[in-house]
């Protein structure tokens, strides 16, 4: 009960909308040192990057970790309760209507045209990769400061300012699968009953689902990020049969959920975050973040700016994000499994074996360890998927809000019922 | 300064809802204008980014969308949603008031000393110090495949074969359930047998009743209070649960609470608020019917 009243204040909030954001003024601003509160997911709310912030900066990032739901729903309803929004490309299609967020100025980003062009073209050297779903740059620009659209050529008006990105697969437990897996089909195997899981956030699994029905050629979606009913009902059909016949152990919601379902051995083959196959890994436990011939599924985040912000703290944010950009937090994320945004002034700030290692594909030329000190790879491992170029060159579709949303959570809603 | 009695009657009168205003300001404040406007929210119409205030039935018709035609998908969502949540209600209720009962007559009627009652009770509630999504989570590492109860029964040769059902299944739902709301039956039914008059069932053991039979027409009579506030705290928590379902069975069983979880987190904010009115409404006719069953406020 307690977890339902949790929405109230934002419910309430949200429907005195407009009232609420007329009275509540900017939060009145105290000499010294600037303190900016950065609204996001835990999982990018590192607290290395926030010491290192403050020693090069003096700036004080007061992080406040909140589901990627929230992260949408704080954009939306309490445009006044953060400094920075730390938000995924795909949320952008709900956030940007409401108008909360404005275009940052590419004048003031140092190293714009830095910016992979992943985001700003949708191509990595030279090829053009997968757009299916809500590809970065089809929501990267504004035509104005305050647009409520998106502009589909490059403006002056930016969004978000990429942070990290990567592409996502399935993991597997080859120890217990003992044979190749190489297509997103294997998911939806009867061989694996009982022992598979996907995400229980609708929007991601149901890509996820996708891109089975179209490995096994039940149908080629013409975006599998924006589907028709038509599409969502064939796509839900083909889970809800799975489900029915016992193929899925749970389905998963947060990192370590999914963490405990492929290290306890409930699950041998789910779809993952690359941070939590290495996580597997670290506990001794043998998992791959496994590619797949029909590519991955991507995701990118970045920093966006209330129109709330002004002055001072305006400008620690500009700071704060030319900073981010500026090599050192790109090098830590990176040392991840993440990628960064410019990767110029990331590879300056690694070693070149960690630069090999992750960026390049190449075998690791010693031992690969965490920020903690601790092996995440022995020498001589070399990344699933290889390099940067091959694993974000096969990206087939990227994290998605819908046309057809609202059909889809029903659909969703029905097939857990189901 | 005397008052004339119609004057003292009125200040008094002033005096009483004086005292009374800041409680039922406290509760129209934050209990009766949020339910309000939850009601008034799910006739709203939304968007992707904004709720649209005109009056529409889109929410309620969406919820019980294939619920009146009796084609091969029946039962529609929603009726399935509601049959499931209201099977672990009925599991769940049925397990907690024999396991609550059991332990309240253990404690009121077996121990003689009033000390060794006290500190036992006390133990009944000692998990209670621990947060309940704990005691939760700890169900997971004991019932998995790979988990202590399985690794037991095969080294006993009980089953070669990990039993699969011990987790993320209906089975280890109610266990998580009745493992935490127990101690909701348990509290108010031991209260109730504790006020009981001994001398009755003296009177009923010199009258030639059996054991059973005292229990049954004078114990459980009398502690019907107990029982039925128990129940209604045990109906209440399973019906808005969606954390216990959701971990416990493995996010693959439907709860209204994870509905309502889900379409809020998409910001469908109206489509949820009707599922709460709706929740609400079947909730408190459960209540109605288990208050008619007996007079709380008479027996307390």
């Amino acid at each position: 009960m307690a977890h339902r009243t949790k929405g109230g204040p934002g419910r309430r909030e949200f429907m005195l909308g407009a009232a609420a954001a007329a009275l509540a003024a900017p939060a009145v601003h105290a000499q010294g040192a600037v303190v900016l509160r950065y609204v996001g997911t835990a999982v990018n709310q590192h607290a290395g990057i926030k010491d290192k912030v403050k020693q090069d900066l003096g700036i004080t990032i007061e992080y406040v970790p909140v589901t990627s739901d929230d992260v949408v729903r704080r954009a939306v309803t309490q445009p006044n309760s953060f400094d920075i929004l730390d938000s995924e490309y795909w949320m952008l299609k709900k956030i940007i209507p409401s108008g909360n967020l404005v275009g940052m100025d590419a004048r003031r980003i140092k190293l714009v045209d830095e910016i992979t062009p992943v985001f700003t073209k949708g191509e990595i050297a030279g090829r053009r990769i997968g757009d299916q779903g809500t590809a970065p740059k089809k929501v990267m620009y504004l035509p104005a400061r305050d647009g409520k659209t998106f502009s589909a050529t490059p403006t002056q008006w930016l969004t978000l300012i990429p942070t990290v990105y990567n592409a996502d697969t399935l993991g597997i437990r080859p120890d217990k699968i003992n044979r190749p897996i190489t297509s997103w089909s294997e998911l939806l195997n009867p061989e694996f009953k009982g022992k598979a899981s996907i995400l229980n956030i609708p929007s991601i699994g149901i890509m996820d689902a996708a891109m089975v029905v179209e490995a096994t050629g039940q149908h080629k979606y013409a975006d599998k990020g924006n589907m028709t009913r038509a599409e969502i009902d064939l796509t839900m059909r083909v889970l809800t049969e799975a489900k029915r016949a016992g193929q899925f152990r749970a389905f998963w919601k947060d990192f370590n959920e999914s963490v405990n379902l492929m290290a306890s051995g409930e699950t041998v083959i789910q779809s993952m975050w690359s941070p939590a196959v290495t996580k597997v890994r670290s506990m001794g436990v043998p998992c791959i973040y496994q590619p797949l011939k029909e590519g991955y599924r991507a995701w990118a985040g970045g920093l966006g700016i209330p129109k709330t912000l002004s002055g001072r703290k305006l400008d620690a944010t500009y700071d704060f994000i030319n900073w981010f950009l500026s090599g050192w937090a790109g090098a830590f994320l990176n040392r991840q499994g993440y990628y960064a945004a410019v990767l110029s002034t990331a590879k300056a700030n690694m070693q070149p074996y960690e630069w090999d290692f992750w960026m390049e594909g190449k075998p690791a030329a010693q031992d690969i360890k965490a920020p903690d000190g601790t092996v995440m790879e022995k020498a001589g491992a070399i990344r699933d998927g290889g390099s940067y170029e091959a694993r974000m060159g096969a990206v087939a579709c990227w994290n998605a809000v819908m046309d057809e949303n609202d059909y889809m959570v029903r659909k969703w809603n029905e097939f857990i019922a189901a | 300064m005397s008052s004339s009695p119609p004057e003292a009657a009125a200040s008094t009168g002033r005096a009483a809802l004086l005292q009374a205003a800041p409680l039922a300001l406290v509760l129209a404040g934050f209990f009766v204008l949020p339910l309000l406007a939850t009601a008034v929210v799910s006739f709203w119409d939304y968007t992707e980014y904004s709720l649209v205030p005109a009056v529409t039935l889109r929410n309620y018709r969406e919820m019980f969308e294939g619920c009146l035609t009796f084609g091969p998908d029946w039962p529609c969502t929603t009726v399935r949603t509601y049959l499931s949540t209201l099977k672990f209600c009925l599991l769940v209720w049925g397990f907690t008031l024999v396991i609550g009962f059991t332990v309240a007559y253990f404690l009121a009627f077996h121990l003689r000393s009033d000390t060794t009652r006290t500190a036992l009770f006390l133990l009944c509630t000692a998990p209670f110090l621990t947060s309940n999504v704990i005691r939760m989570i700890s169900w997971i590492p004991l019932l998995g495949r790979e988990g202590a109860v399985n690794r037991s029964l095969i080294a006993l040769k009980i089953t070669d074969q990990p039993l699969d059902w011990l987790l993320f299944s209906d089975f280890s739902v109610v266990l998580a359930f009745v493992h935490l709301y127990t101690l909701f039956v348990t509290v108010p039914v031991f209260n109730s047998l504790m006020r009981i008059d001994r001398r009755l069932i003296e009177a009923a053991r010199d009258a030639g009743a059996s054991g059973w039979q005292i229990l049954w027409h004078v114990i459980i009579p009398l502690a019907r209070p107990g029982i039925v506030i128990g129940s209604i705290f045990v109906i209440v928590l399973v019906m808005g649960d969606f954390v216990t379902i959701g971990v416990m069975g493995g996010q693959q069983i439907a709860s209204v609470g994870k509905v309502i979880q889900v379409q809020m987190s998409y910001l469908q904010f109206p489509a949820a608020a009707a599922q709460a009115v709706v929740l609400l409404a079947l909730v408190l006719l459960i209540i109605v019917a288990l208050t008619r069953a007996v007079d709380i406020r008479r027996e307390l």
